[in-house]
Formats: structure tokens, sequence, C-alpha cells
């Protein structure tokens, strides 16, 4: 085993830790805190994969702006400010259901699947090789401009929504 | 005269061939080496606070026309030292109904992203921790680290004071960030680059100069970032004491305390390094390169002087029209010029890197006529608002 299965080892428990977390931890603040934990985890593995352009966004996009919404919708919500607020499921059996139910496919996946093993290490020029992949027409430019289409439909959606009458 | 020449960087081949010399293996050099570095980043960290502390105060002082801290020798300038056995003889009090994890955990971690940005901050050349191909991302990615932080530290507390400023902290600091970072971008799309070395070796003209619009809402942004005055409204305290630090006590309020004047000189080489040529200045790193930290301090201390003096000088906004300042001019603005830049860049020129000058000249004439073009339309808002002019109502009156 050398380092870098045992960096992988690691970062996964750290990642599966949060995880865990999220889901065991009664109070939804600290919910939220170890969501953070595991999205961290999830950016080392992708510093592990030479991916660190991914790995920054990662940490920006998730870290720096979704949890905090999560953090700061979890702060608007009802009796947060007291400490002995606990977060309740009452649907807890559906969930055990669907939960499983995917947790079965992605086994199955797991075990079928002849995963591919790229031979070369990734080249340094990832970032200027992204980004032409991402403007040109050949590529992935619809896609691309479709997402930010759709970004747009849900701000629009937002303001329309929040705006007084 | 290899030796004179790159300084920095043989001091570090020079400790490697010791090293290597008594016989350690090439990991153990490698890590000692990391060790050292990571040592010396942390000590700039703690020196930065001792310097800039007394700095502050002093500024301050004499713009508000006293003498400020006299008392420890000389001048007062040991004050930091002062300040440091004082907080260390305070009780640590932590609230009775506070989350007491959460509340010790934003104390650790407030002072970690502060520090953590010095690894790919460049201090001369050759003289950076990490010369990361992603540089100016990775300040902005450990760089949410901190509001995290201040989040926790705001919640943690069960106080309504630091409750409110955590509230504020998404509000500020997003509404910030993103005007920051279009004018990042411009820098990028000029340099080609977002290595933080690579920004400096491919700025011929400092970009303060080339776009002093993108520079100016950067420095402000920053400074709303690093929780200056007059954009500290997270910890505003004529309006909620202290903001998200109010329970903190002793050694875990020094760690806020540090947290602050590290991050204050962090964002100062940031913006000295995007914006004021870094390590250049005119051809001097060329000729004595042992003094590029020099001049990265130098302008560093420029900037936080700078920021002293807005400290000094306007008073405190209010929150509402802190985040309208930023949706509402700042972005719109950030966003043009990012526009204005990626069209420069595109012109064109036979040979961009031959004459730096023509692409700047013409970035700097568009800079100029969006920041008239911004002032006319201000102009003929305020006086839809407000009505004509107060000079000219005053003229009015006396015809």
């Amino acid at each position: 085993m050398n380092v870098s299965q045992v960096v992988f080892i690691i970062l996964g428990l750290v990642t599966l830790a949060g995880a865990a977390g999220v889901v065991l931890n009664r109070k939804l603040f600290h919910s939220a805190l170890y969501l953070i934990l595991s999205f961290v985890g999830v950016a080392g593995l992708y510093i592990l994969l030479e991916a660190e352009f991914l790995a920054m966004l990662q940490l920006l996009v998730y870290v720096g702006a979704i949890s905090i919404l999560i953090i700061f919708a979890v702060m608007l919500s009802r009796n947060m400010m007291s400490a002995d607020y606990k977060a309740r499921n009452t649907d807890w059996g559906l969930g055990v259901f669907v939960a499983g139910g995917l947790l079965a496919v992605l086994v199955l996946i797991l075990l079928r699947v002849q995963w591919p093993v790229a031979e070369s290490t990734v080249s340094s020029g990832t970032i200027a090789a992204l980004g032409q992949a991402l403007t040109s027409p050949a590529h992935f430019a619809l896609p691309f401009e479709v997402a930010s289409i759709l970004l747009l439909v849900a701000l629009v959606g937002a303001v329309i929504i929040a705006r007084e009458k | 005269m290899k030796f004179v020449l790159d300084f920095w960087v043989q001091l570090g081949n020079w400790l490697e061939g010791v090293l290597s010399g008594w016989g350690v293996p090439v990991w153990g050099v490698n890590l000692i080496i990391d060790i050292v570095l990571a040592v010396i980043l942390l000590v700039v960290g703690i020196l930065a606070v001792i310097i800039f502390t007394p700095m502050e105060r002093k500024v301050i002082a004499r713009m508000q026309d006293r003498p400020g801290p006299n008392r420890v020798w000389p001048y007062g300038t040991l004050i930091a030292f002062a300040d440091a056995i004082k907080m260390l003889t305070k009780e640590d009090i932590v609230p009775r109904k506070s989350d007491k994890g959460l509340h010790m955990l934003a104390a650790l971690l407030v002072a970690m992203p502060a520090v953590l940005i010095f690894a790919v901050l460049p201090f001369g050349r050759g003289v950076i921790g990490q010369n990361l191909n992603v540089g100016i991302l990775f300040i902005l990615a450990i760089g949410s680290i901190h509001v995290l932080a201040v989040l926790i530290a705001g919640w943690g507390a069960n106080n309504k004071f630091s409750l409110l400023s955590a509230f504020r902290v998404v509000n500020q600091l997003l509404a910030y960030e993103i005007p920051m970072v279009l004018c990042i971008l411009a820098v990028v799309l000029f340099t080609d680059t977002m290595s933080m070395q690579g920004i400096v070796e491919r700025q011929t003209i400092p970009f303060f100069v080339v776009m002093p619009v993108a520079g100016f809402i950067f420095l402000i942004c920053a400074m709303a970032e690093a929780n200056r005055s007059p954009v500290d409204l997270l910890e505003a305290d004529s309006e909620m004491v202290a903001g998200y630090m109010v329970e903190y006590s002793g050694m875990k309020f020094a760690m806020f305390f540090i947290a602050e004047y590290v991050n204050m000189f962090a964002v100062a080489i940031i913006i000295s390094t995007l914006f004021l040529g870094g390590y250049k200045f005119f051809g001097l790193e060329d000729v004595a390169p042992v003094l590029s930290p020099v001049i990265v301090f130098a302008k560093a201390c420029l900037v936080i002087f700078v920021m002293l003096w807005f400290r000094g000088t306007f008073p405190r906004m209010r929150f509402d029209q802190l985040v309208s300042f930023s949706w509402k001019f700042f972005v719109p603005l950030s966003l043009v010029n990012l526009l204005l830049a990626a069209l420069v860049v595109k012109l064109p020129i036979a040979n961009p890197k031959a004459a730096p000058w023509v692409e700047g000249a013409v970035m700097l004439i568009a800079n100029i006529a969006l920041l008239a073009v911004t002032f006319f339309i201000l102009n003929r808002a305020a006086r839809r608002i407000e009505g004509p002019s107060a000079l000219k109502r005053i003229v009015a009156v006396e015809r």
C-alpha cells in the first residue's frame, strides 16, 4: 500500500464520517457542519486525482456558497435559537425504503461494471483545456449555456416569488 | 553573481544541500524544508499582528488628532506585547447556554484560513510557499472557511448580537464576494494565468493604473471581506457591541484579533500582487532580488495605510446601503469592466506581449469612459430622487 492509497482511505473515512454525522446528528446546525466536513473530504479526493481546479471549485461552491446558504436557512427556521431543538422525522420508513433501493442499485453497478483505469497521468494544463471545452460549440458550449439559462430562470422565479405585490 | 540574482531561491537550495550533506534521505529533506517554510509563514503572520496593531492605533490616533498609545517604549510601538500579556492573563469565559464545542471550534477555525492563504502569496521572485497554478482560486476557496468560522462563532455563542452578526455575514460577504471575483477575473484575462507568481510576472504595468475601476472595487470588497471599517458591519460596535465575538474573552478573543490583522495583511499582499505589480518595482527586483520581499512589504504597508485612512475618514455605512452599494453599484460596474477587459484582450494588436502599453492604454481609456458614464447615470438618478443638486439650489435662491 503506497502513500496515496493511505491518503485516499483517510479522506474517504473523513467524507463518510461527515456524511454519517449529517444523518445521525439530531441538531440541524451540527448536521450542516458535518455536511461541510464531507464536502471538504471530497475536495481532498479531487486533489488526490490531480484535479486541483475541480477541488478549488468544490471548496468555493459547496463550502463557500451552498453550505453557507444551508446554514442560513437552518438559522432562519423556527425555534432554532433554543439549544434543545431536536430534528425529528416521522417518515423514516419511507426513507429507509428509498435509501435502501438506491444502495442496492449502487452496489449492483459497482459490482457489475468494469471500471477503466487511466494509464498516463493527467497533463497540468487542465484549466485551459477545460475552458476551451466549455466554450467551443463542438464540445459543451450548448449544455453550458443551457445551464446558465436554467440558473437565470431560477433567479427570475425567485424574484417573482419574493416580490411584494 | 548567480547567488545574488536569485538569492531566496539559492537560500532554499543551500539548505537542501546542507541537509543532504548530513545524509538525510530525499523525503526527509523535503519534509524538513516544508516544515521550515510553514513555520516561517506562521511567524510572518504573527509578525504582521505585532507590526500592524501599533501602526493602526498610531495612524488612527494621528488622524483623530490625539497621541494614541504612548506608554510602552518607544512611542508605544511595543503595545502589541502588552496586549498579548493582557489577553493571556484574562479569564476564559464560556457562556453557560452556549454550544460549547462550536464556541471552541470557531476560535480554532478563524485564524486558519488567514495563515493558509500565505502559502500561495508571492513575497518575492521564487519566494512563494507553493506556486499553485490555481493560486487565486485557492485564496477564494480558503477565504470561505473564514465566513464559516464567523457563522459558527455567531451561532455558537447563543447571543442575540452574535446571531444578528452571523446573519449579516452571509448577506455582506456574499454580496461583496461577487464583484471581487469579477475584478479578479479581469486581471486573470489580462495575465492568462491564475498562479499568483504568474500574475506578477506578466504584469508589465500595474493593473491599478490599467484598470483603476477594478482596483478600487477590489480594494473596497477586500476591506469588506477583511471586516475593516467603514464596511465592518459584522462587528459594528455602535449597533451590536462586537457582533460575533461579543462572547469571547481571553485567548479565544485573541484568536479573532490575530485573524483580523493577519487577514488585513494577507489582503494587502493580494492587492499589491494583483493590482500593484507585486515584487516588481521599476526593475529593482532584477538588480537586487534580495530586496523583493521588502518591496512587497512596502506595498502592503501602503495598502494598509490607505485602509486605515478610509477608516479614519468615512463614517460606517448603514447595512441596507452597504448591501445595495454592492449589488446595485459594484456588481454592474465590475461586470462591464470584465466585458471591456475581454474586448481589449481580443483587440487585433500585432503582438500584445511586445507592446503591453497599447493594451494598457486602451483599457485605461475604456475605464475612464466607464467611470464617466457611471457618474453621469448616478448624477441623473440622484437628481431624479433629490431634485437639482444642492449647489444649483443655492444658486437659484440667490438669483
